[in-house]
């Protein structure tokens, strides 16, 4: 019989420290249904996803119940759908979202990602309509997630999308300032975009992809912040790496042996874990708590970022053992308003926008869920944008920015997005002006860190 | 298709005979207990072997779940090769 202490560990973990598979998200392909007619093109789109997704949420949900394990998301990512529209000069991107929209709904998932473009080097065919068409596109329908790529190590920033994409962001909260400004909730700006990430807003299916896949997102800042919790305050910082490294591995083998039932289940391959601490708005599920468990007052003080450091790192250096095939993210994720220790730290002022840049150059993503005053002008957007896209190519990572501009409303204030988007203060940002600059557009050319052949 | 059941709270009379009965009803056989009592906290860890149970997951679930409102006591029912996954390499 397995040992009895890691039986009432696991039981644990799951019960009381909010251990769950945060997603299984089903990769699919659209590439086949580019059509130069666009109600063709969207009964195709329609049409392919019903059928490849029409066992996923049945398949999971069994395996949830089967094995005892929560599963909390299923979700689906499809190929950027810019490159459909490359093919329909005509056709207007909001019918594509709409068509995403109820496909997804149909299967029962709780989000599709795909909506976007990749733009790092430049616009092709079809790009820039749907990057316009983003706010009413977000408006428009529900679960529909939307990410553009608008720069990377390789490739250096496009300057004109970052631009483009501060306007984007600003008109997607106004389309939906009667709804908590949410559609700037589902839209995300990424550097060094990866092709396999399950997490939304920005899942999409990459082209190097297969026809169809499964990608599992793990989670469990609970359950690591409980195991912090029982070593002694004065434990040298290796034991607490250590410490991070036991339960990441633990918790990556749990969503490692969910992918694997999930896509034999549905005959498709498995694609990768995503070994992610992914917090919720329930407290004690919060990476800013385990900064906090660590030793420090509030997060955001002097030392969260060598924190954040040590534990992004330890995540990966023990999932990485317990997958045998890691990808998307792959860290800790700092978002506000979806973390109960962020948004303390937010309310109480020790955690600032500013020091939210400092800790992306060390975690998985980036400025994430940060609900900032509605008066931000388009351009302090697009420079946040290129700041973190800065960060993300220098540092060859994955940096994103999702800020939710909270139109008629001044810091101090909160959204509440609700479920797991949670709630959040609106944070103060500089006002200083970077028009002029962000006017240039252009590129920013891909550092030598690029030139690696 | 083995699992385990664990029991965990205050101690009570008849707490292992009322969760044998359900394994009993359900045709679920227990392999192995082991049992132990902390501060007044009865824990109790049942491996259990499915193979030839009458009822589905969910109809299991639901007995346990039923059983654990009625006798106050946290009942969880994992599969085995969930343990083995987290904890064996």
């Amino acid at each position: 019989m397995i040992n009895t202490h890691d039986i009432m560990e696991t039981i644990n973990m799951i019960n009381s420290e909010n251990l769950d598979v945060r997603t299984v998200t089903m990769g699919i392909s659209l590439l086949d249904c580019a059509d130069p007619d666009p109600k063709k093109a969207c009964e195709k789109i329609y049409n392919k996803i019903v059928t490849k997704a029409a066992r996923l949420v049945p398949v999971v949900e069994k395996i949830s119940t089967d094995y005892g394990v929560p599963i909390i998301n299923k979700r689906i990512s499809v190929t950027p759908i810019a490159m459909l529209l490359a093919s329909a000069p005509d056709a207007d991107p909001v019918d594509y979202a709409k068509a995403l929209d109820r496909a997804a709904k149909k299967v029962g998932v709780n989000f599709i990602g795909g909506f976007g473009a990749l733009v790092h080097k430049g616009f092709s065919a079809g790009d820039r309509r749907l990057i316009e068409s983003i706010p009413e596109a977000l408006a428009q329908t529900d679960i529909v997630c939307s990410s553009i790529n608008i720069g990377s190590t390789k490739t250096g920033i496009n300057m004109d999308a970052v631009k483009l994409m501060g306007q984007v962001v600003r008109r997607a909260a106004e389309a939906t300032a009667d709804n908590q400004c949410m559609g700037a909730a589902k839209l995300v700006v990424f550097c060094n975009a990866p092709d396999d990430n399950p997490f939304m807003a920005g899942a999409f299916h990459g082209v190097g992809e297969p026809d169809c896949v499964i990608h599992v997102g793990v989670s469990g800042p609970g359950a690591v912040r409980a195991a912090l919790a029982k070593l002694p305050k004065d434990a040298p910082l290796d034991a607490v790496a250590e410490l991070i490294k036991r339960t990441a591995f633990k918790i990556t083998r749990m969503g490692q042996m969910v992918g694997t039932l999930a896509a034999d289940e549905l005959g498709v391959p498995f694609g990768i874990v995503d070994l992610s601490l992914a917090p919720t708005p329930a407290i004690g599920d919060s990476v800013a708590n385990i900064l906090e468990e660590m030793g420090l007052e509030s997060c955001g003080c002097c030392g969260t970022t060598a924190a954040l450091a040590l534990l992004n790192d330890a995540v990966k250096k023990g999932g990485v053992m317990a997958s045998n095939h890691v990808g998307g993210l792959s860290g800790a994720f700092i978002p506000v308003s979806e973390d109960d220790g962020m948004i303390k730290a937010a309310r109480c002022g020790s955690l600032c926008l500013e020091k939210l840049e400092a800790m992306t150059a060390v975690c998985s993503v980036g400025i994430d869920m940060v609900v900032i005053p509605g008066d931000t002008p388009a351009e302090v957007i697009s420079a946040l944008i290129a700041d973190e896209a800065a960060i993300g190519m220098v540092n060859t990572k994955t940096t994103a920015v999702r800020v939710i501009p909270a139109i008629g409303r001044k810091a101090g204030e909160e959204l509440d997005f609700g479920g797991l988007l949670g709630y959040a203060p609106i944070m103060p940002i500089s006002t200083y002006s970077p028009a002029v600059m962000i006017d240039r557009g252009g590129r920013i050319p891909a550092p030598l860190q690029a030139l690696k052949n | 298709m083995r699992a385990v059941i664990t029991v965990v709270g205050r101690d009570t009379v008849g707490v292992v005979s009322q969760v044998s009965q359900v394994c009993a009803e359900l045709v679920i056989n227990i392999e192995d207990i082991t049992q132990s009592i902390m501060q007044d906290m009865f824990c109790m860890i049942m491996l259990v072997d499915l193979s030839k149970c009458v009822s589905g997951m969910d109809v299991v679930r639901g007995r346990l779940e039923e059983l654990a409102a009625n006798t106050g006591m946290e009942i969880h029912l994992t599969r085995q090769e969930v343990f083995d996954a987290m904890h064996h390499i």
